[in-house]
């Protein structure tokens, strides 16, 4: 191995390393792209396993006839926008105003938490601290408002669909906050905005004219995905969104399960409406970005410095406090239902304490952790088996991935999950996959790579070459040096891919529904079937442990190098 | 090969014991050992599930049969994977074992061919079943049942109110709308396509329509018959929760409100839940159950075997256990479920005879008299039409 190293890398044989990123390509694009196909040629009425194998424009007919279907396409779309200009301006702005501050550095050690837990958990605690019945009015009953019964307000599921934003905006705000952190990070942005304020610039300006360019090229992708997301979720929407009639992608779950085989084509077709729905208030937000771009040059040019920004920043972190503290005080009254007995409003508190929810719902409990812990463990170390192998590919035969190939990676958080799942589902009960555990953690791999991806790419990359080439020239072979330089130096970003994997695992609903066939039972699927009534008690459990499990994986993720590396002073965190 | 069997021996013979596969009890007991059963049954109601599991625990105890509970949103999510399958031409090892099934969806499958049987005259504790005076054990929503599912619970529509908040509760359809004048705010029922809300619609219907008799056959004429039901929906629901623009999506999400104290009417398919939901807490003690003058909608709860079934003898020894007289009476016990049992208690052995007698009642139960006369379930095709008309006129946006 020593000549390999003598005559650089570049003559090393063929090894199967190359081979890595096509593999994940295929394993990552590969159910997208067949799922897409056979979601667009039943919206076309060909499927010849349902006995139908001519194309025809019937299922575009009856969709656009079915009651309500255009309410829900523009409850999706309105959705999506709003929740995406919401959260994106409290992030944009809050960073603006308070970077660099000790506020800011408290913030950030908000955002974990908040981070793992899954979407719809968030959504139940919301759920139950707005509604009238809710930990809000009991707090403030009767004392304050003189209610002894709830009163007959709209606030969840109003027609509206203003409980569905508010939800995911609590939830959007800490994904876009982390990934602007990042792109700060990229682009010394501390520097450029010194800069400005030397110049007499006040805070919020200052971050606004010289830093916000930089950094939206970094974050624009993060952005799309969450417009997508926002647009085509459906478990939240289970809890939250208006029922008369639904945003689309519930909708189209329903059509789906109807025994009239009719409405699986008329599903196909509005699956793609989905897309197109998605594409649409994508392309709506690249004029606005537009729009922006314009007015901000001519804005910059004007020079204003914009000192009295202060009460911009205000209202920009009692934004900021007021979703934080929303979403913390939600998951707070899950944890507190989760072991309540009697709890009747007006009562603040539950009036006794009760762990009848854990017993009674032991095995249930115990098998949805179980299927969620090892899907997640499995669908985690595999998508970091790939990330690792193409990072490695990357760093040794050094080809950089493209911005191109980066969208690749987007590729699954873009495209609406239940625009290409329906027709993986098809594959699945093809190839008699359907309901099988391996199936479940595929699908969940798709959505789990890429975040393991983006998560270790910075630091896997910023790792100095030069420990590298010196352990070469002590003789050591290439295997023996990812094994025992790299991945020891490597492990605490490691683990914490792994973390990001596993509780994206967790959080996944219609891609554990749909390649589970309704047999295998996560966390998640559990509460959602839960979610549209019974006990807050039980639901209260299953999200005590989705909230519980992340915290564990990330627990693990910082303490196992902690243990590991006690006698290595080298290697240990000095933040 | 065994569909067409099936069929035939549907079609050719109601004599119970040309059970399709014609193979006696013992065998079926032998080969269900070892079996792992997909038990495809509404997820929404934890006291349900944790019976389902109980059973669960006992046939694998007894006959060493494996049961996975297959939760659904809704009956239909497991007649279309059935439906899926056949379409894709798999005919041996479906991914559906047993389904929770009665009205529509039984019609549905029975009609298609999507059953296995008749098998359930084969299953020894078949033969306690009361056929005589519970005739729903044998006529599902009017569709003859013809031995293809099993009956495991009665079930029959009733109305809780929190005493607290209604001192004398309605007596028909059109009291419940001059109550609700006078208590704006605090009635809703579920949104159909759930049962329990389809159950409301046509219980309306019973009593709102010009000549009930035209429910009990295949729907005609349905605009003319159901117009008086629309009519009184358009005045009921500006009255209701949330003047009817959000509804709850199931029967446990309608009793928390009433537990909330958000509604003080709510509607329930076992006439003994209030009293359960009562001993469990999570309802006030102050909540009993009322029906109507005229009787309320009356039905019975099945399980049945899909023609694909991958594990047809290790469901139906589940299924034989569910109409045990000792998984009955487990059932009826309202801590435990409070679901009306099937049998004909009078002809169990004396000691099965007991664990019934022994059951009590529940604080808001109604005895067997006062629950009145039990109508029967129009037929199935009034409930696509209901719901479809209910979905255009009330859930379609602004």
């Amino acid at each position: 191995m020593a000549s390999a190293v003598a005559s650089g890398q570049g003559r090393i044989p063929a090894s199967p390393l190359r081979w890595v990123p096509v593999v994940t390509l295929l394993l990552l694009l590969g159910p997208v792209v067949a799922g897409l196909l056979g979601t667009v040629l039943p919206a076309f009425g060909y499927l010849p396993a349902l006995g139908r194998a001519t194309l025809s424009l019937d299922p575009w007919r009856a969709l656009f006839a079915a009651p309500g279907v255009a309410e829900s396409i523009r409850l999706s779309f309105v959705t999506g926008l709003a929740v995406t200009i919401v959260s994106f301006t409290v992030v944009i702005l809050f960073v603006a105003g308070w970077h660099g501050t000790r506020s800011f550095a408290r913030v950030q050690k908000l955002l974990s938490p908040l981070l793992s837990v899954p979407h719809v958990t968030v959504a139940f605690g919301l759920a139950f601290l707005l509604a009238p019945s809710g930990w809000i009015f009991r707090l403030t009953s009767p004392w304050l408002t003189g209610y002894d019964r709830p009163p007959d307000l709209i606030i969840v599921q109003d027609p509206d669909g203003l409980a569905l934003i508010a939800g995911l905006v609590v939830k959007e705000i800490p994904f876009l906050f982390l990934m602007t952190l990042a792109a700060i990070g990229q682009v010394d942005a501390a520097r450029v905005r010194t800069m400005a304020r030397t110049m007499g610039y006040g805070a919020t300006s200052a971050w606004l004219k010289a830093v916000f360019p930089l950094v939206y090229r970094q974050i624009r992708l993060p952005v799309f995905a969450v417009l997508a997301f926002a647009a085509s979720v459906v478990d939240v929407s289970v809890v939250l969104a208006p029922s008369t009639p639904p945003p689309l992608a519930v909708q189209l779950v329903r059509w789906f399960n109807d025994p009239d085989l009719a409405l699986r084509f008329v599903a196909s077709a509005g699956a793609l409406v989905q897309l197109g729905l998605v594409a649409a208030a994508i392309f709506v937000w690249w004029i606005g970005e537009r729009v922006v771009a314009c007015l901000g040059r001519i804005w910059i040019r004007a020079g204003s410095r914009g000192r009295r920004d202060f009460p911009l920043r205000i209202v920009a972190a009692a934004a900021l406090s007021v979703s934080f503290l929303a979403a913390f005080l939600g998951l707070a009254s899950m944890a507190l239902w989760s072991i309540a007995g009697r709890w009747r409003f007006p009562d603040a508190l539950p009036a006794e304490v009760s762990l009848n929810a854990w017993t009674a719902n032991a095995d249930r409990l115990a098998t949805a952790t179980l299927n969620t812990a090892t899907i997640g463990i499995a669908a985690a170390l595999v998508g970091l088996a790939l990330t690792v192998g193409c990072l490695e590919n990357e760093a040794r035969f050094g080809k950089r991935a493209t911005n191109r190939a980066l969208l690749l990676l987007y590729v699954p958080l873009l495209v609406p999950q239940i625009a290409f799942l329906f027709g993986t589902q098809i594959l699945l009960v093809m190839s008699d996959l359907d309901g099988a555990w391996i199936a479940v953690a595929w699908a969940h791999l798709v959505f789990v790579l890429p975040y393991v991806f983006l998560s270790l790419a910075d630091p896997y990359r910023a790792w100095d070459e030069r420990y590298a080439r010196a352990a070469l020239c002590l003789g050591a072979s290439p295997l023996r040096v990812f094994c025992r330089v790299k991945l020891p130096m490597l492990l605490r970003p490691i683990l914490v891919a792994v973390a990001v994997g596993f509780t994206v695992s967790m959080g996944q609903y219609l891609p554990t529904l749909f390649a589970g066939a309704g047999r295998l039972d996560t966390l998640t699927t559990e509460a959602v079937s839960l979610a549209s009534g019974a006990d807050r008690r039980a639901i209260g459990a299953y999200a005590l442990l989705q909230m519980t499990l992340p915290f564990i994986a990330f627990g693990l993720a910082a303490a196992a190098p902690a243990w590991l590396f006690r006698n290595r002073r080298g290697l240990r965190v000095t933040a | 090969m065994r569909i067409l069997t099936a069929a035939l021996a549907a079609v050719l013979t109601f004599t119970p014991l040309a059970a399709a596969t014609a193979q006696s009890w013992d065998e079926v007991v032998e080969k269900a050992r070892g079996q792992l059963v997909f038990w495809n049954a509404w997820g929404g109601d934890e006291r349900i599930n944790a019976y389902i599991a109980w059973a669960g625990d006992q046939v694998q105890a007894r006959y060493g049969v494996t049961v996975q509970h297959v939760k659904l949103a809704d009956t239909s999510e497991a007649v279309a994977r059935v439906v899926a399958e056949k379409a894709a031409g798999r005919s041996d090892g479906g991914s559906v074992d047993l389904i929770w099934i009665n009205g529509e969806n039984f019609a549905a499958m029975k009609r298609n061919n999507l059953l296995f049987g008749p098998w359930t005259a084969n299953a020894p504790n078949y033969r306690y079943v009361d056929t005589e005076n519970k005739k729903t054990t044998t006529v599902d929503f009017t569709v003859p049942v013809d031995h293809l599912e099993a009956p495991w619970g009665m079930a029959q529509f009733v109305f809780m109110h929190d005493t607290a908040h209604v001192k004398t509760p309605p007596g028909s359809i059109l009291g419940l709308l001059e109550w609700a004048k006078n208590n704006p705010g605090r009635f809703t029922y579920p949104q159909p396509p759930n049962f329990l809300g389809t159950t409301f619609l046509k219980q309306a219907l019973i009593e709102l329509v010009v000549n009930p008799a035209v429910l009990q056959a295949p729907a005609v004429n349905i605009e003319e018959n159901t117009a008086p039901l629309w009519a009184y929906l358009d005045a009921l629901h500006p009255l209701m929760w949330r003047r009817g623009a959000v509804y709850p999506q199931n029967g446990p999400a309608l009793q928390r409100l009433l537990d909330d104290g958000e509604v003080s009417i709510a509607l329930s398919f076992q006439p003994a839940e209030a009293s359960g939901l009562i001993a469990q807490g999570k309802l006030p003690d102050t909540v009993r159950t009322f029906v109507l003058n005229n009787g309320t909608i009356g039905n019975t709860n099945f399980v049945a075997i899909p023609f694909n079934a991958n594990a047809k003898e290790g469901a139906m020894v589940l299924a034989n256990f569910l109409m045990s007289p000792e998984a009955q009476a487990h059932k009826q016990n309202p801590e435990v479920w409070g679901s009306f049992t099937v049998l004909d208690v009078d002809r169990l052995p004396e000691d099965s005879k007991a664990a019934f007698q022994n059951l009590k009642l529940g604080v808001a139960t109604l005895s067997p008299g006062e629950l009145g006369i039990t109508q029967l379930e129009p037929h199935p095709s009034w409930v696509a039409a209901l719901e479809a008309e209910w979905a255009k006129r009330y859930a379609s946006g602004k």
